[in-house]
């Protein structure tokens, strides 16, 4: 087990006081806090080694390439990927959503496709589908899920078919903590030649994630969910899959050659090679250098860890919350055992607003609304949510704290 | 006339499918800001001086200690300015 206590050390910004009270965190699916260690590493690199990557000769544009580079070879270890060639830096999950909506699918996808997305999907992973359906005039199918917020595995055996081209899911709901099954979703979607995109903005930070294992053939993640900066993130993708897509945006880096044909008054290009034929631009180096320290000290730590952690958190939190006070609704199921750290709840007669504005008077912050995740409200007929969202500097202290003033919201 | 920029630090409408509306004010006024929005509406209800539940003419809303407020029911921002407008003057 993990120590959370000597883990919150690293982190500086919980020594903070908010309202007059100690900081509690609790809205870590949002985003996470981020240790000493990624704060220095991205210090460093400012003061030590900035310089623009790649195609320079001089020794800062060599140290700042090597980083880079080796951010990208720490991930692909993390992920279990063949190597870097199949980790894309992106901005974040969305981005690395729409990469493979506008570089795979605006071109792939054709009037009589299908696409399948399911109902517990953030917003992230509908639209980019919805906004390429009304160009590609494809047809989108939605797994339906069960009264519990699980996958409706039969609804997706059902809608699956062989138009279906790709199958979109996240491995983690951001609103229930549900885990679906990966591995049998990319088997189905391969026995119909379909791609699999995976959502993994809350599976990869919170779990051991193997991709060989899940094989999926795209999975989508954040860097700022796993204790690294903001505007980074991961597409990792087949190296065969990527091989055969064009690119998403155009300029420096992402070519190996652009040259002009006096003849035919064009330019011919060819593409660089993997990653970086994804990697338009002067790319997030810093941001990299964040992530590759975010991603070492989750190592130290152990996913497995990282997950029993989370798992014991919520297990003690369920019931205490429930206990506390009677107007307490939790959402979803309550199987520990198939869920993460995260806890949608309601008070009835209160908005979800409320709950959060309240619980922020004690310096407790929870995020409030539908998460980006509408149809899964819709479908639980909810107006909104709480959320409360364990991490690794997390503790059982901080979680009676959470359901004492739980407790005095009863008055409301 | 009150200078709204004064005392309010943010307006945010909420995400959901009430559109609440979220009031925060400017951290070195809050305590002047709750003070003219007490003295101005009535008190339903109170938990130990950290939540108000207020009403202001036909508007009812929460205040927090921490210097926020809670409006629902809204029809628009004008209407939420007139509001603040006259509880903060």
């Amino acid at each position: 087990m993990l120590d959370p206590y000597k883990i919150r050390e690293d982190f500086p910004i919980l020594k903070r006081r908010i309202n007059n009270h100690q900081l509690i965190y609790f809205d870590n699916a949002a985003t996470s806090q981020k240790p000493r260690q990624v704060i220095d590493a991205i210090k460093d690199f400012y003061e030590n080694h900035n310089a623009n990557v790649h195609r320079a000769v001089h020794t800062l544009s060599q140290e700042a390439s090597e980083l880079y580079e080796d951010a990208h070879e720490e991930v692909a270890k993390f992920i279990d990927a063949k190597g870097m060639e199949e980790v894309v830096f992106v901005r974040g999950t969305t981005e690395a959503i729409n990469l493979v909506a506008y570089a795979w699918g605006l071109r792939s996808l054709k009037k009589d496709d299908e696409v399948i997305v399911s109902l517990m999907e953030h917003h992230s992973n509908i639209v980019p589908w919805e906004i390429l359906s009304k160009i590609n005039g494809f047809r989108i199918k939605y797994i339906d899920i069960n009264n519990d917020g699980t996958l409706d595995y039969e609804s997706f055996e059902k809608a699956i078919s062989k138009k279906t081209k790709i199958v979109c899911v996240s491995h983690v709901s951001n609103v229930t903590g549900i885990v679906n099954d990966i591995k049998k979703v990319a088997k189905i979607a391969h026995e119909y030649d379909a791609l699999t995109l995976v959502d993994g903005a809350q599976s990869v930070p919170h779990l051991p994630v193997n991709v060989k294992e899940l094989d999926a053939d795209f999975v989508a993640f954040s860097g700022h969910k796993m204790l690294g900066p903001t505007g980074i993130g991961v597409l990792y993708g087949k190296r065969e899959i990527l091989e055969k897509m064009d690119p998403f945006h155009g300029g420096g880096e992402m070519i190996r050659e652009v040259s002009f044909d006096p003849k035919t008054k064009r330019c011919s290009i060819t593409w660089n090679v993997l990653p970086w034929k994804f990697e338009a631009g002067t790319p997030n180096v810093s941001g990299g250098v964040g992530l590759m320290e975010a991603v070492r000290y989750l190592k130290r730590i152990g996913m497995e860890n990282v997950r029993a952690h989370e798992e014991m958190l919520t297990k003690y939190a369920m019931p205490r919350m429930q206990e506390c006070c009677r107007r307490i609704r939790i959402y979803g199921t309550k199987d520990t055992s198939i869920k993460c750290g995260i806890i949608p709840f309601g008070v009835d007669d209160l908005s979800s607003h409320d709950i959060a504005l309240f619980l922020d008077n004690y310096g407790i912050m929870v995020r409030s609304g539908f998460h980006c995740a509408q149809p899964l409200h819709e479908a639980f007929k909810l107006t909104s949510s709480a959320r409360a969202s364990f991490y690794i500097y997390n503790t059982r202290e901080e979680i009676d704290r959470f359901t004492e003033v739980l407790k005095e919201i009863e008055q409301l | 006339m009150v200078n709204l920029d004064d005392y309010v630090a943010r307006i945010e409408g909420t995400c959901g499918k009430d559109k609440d509306v979220i009031v925060t004010f400017k951290y070195d006024k809050k305590d002047e800001a709750m003070k003219k929005i007490l003295d101005k509406s009535a008190v339903k209800k109170s938990i130990a001086r950290i939540v108000f539940e207020l009403t202001f003419k036909d508007f009812s809303f929460r205040l927090y200690g921490s210097g926020k407020a809670i409006f629902r029911d809204l029809k628009d921002k004008d209407e939420l300015n007139a509001l603040l407008s006259e509880l903060l003057s």
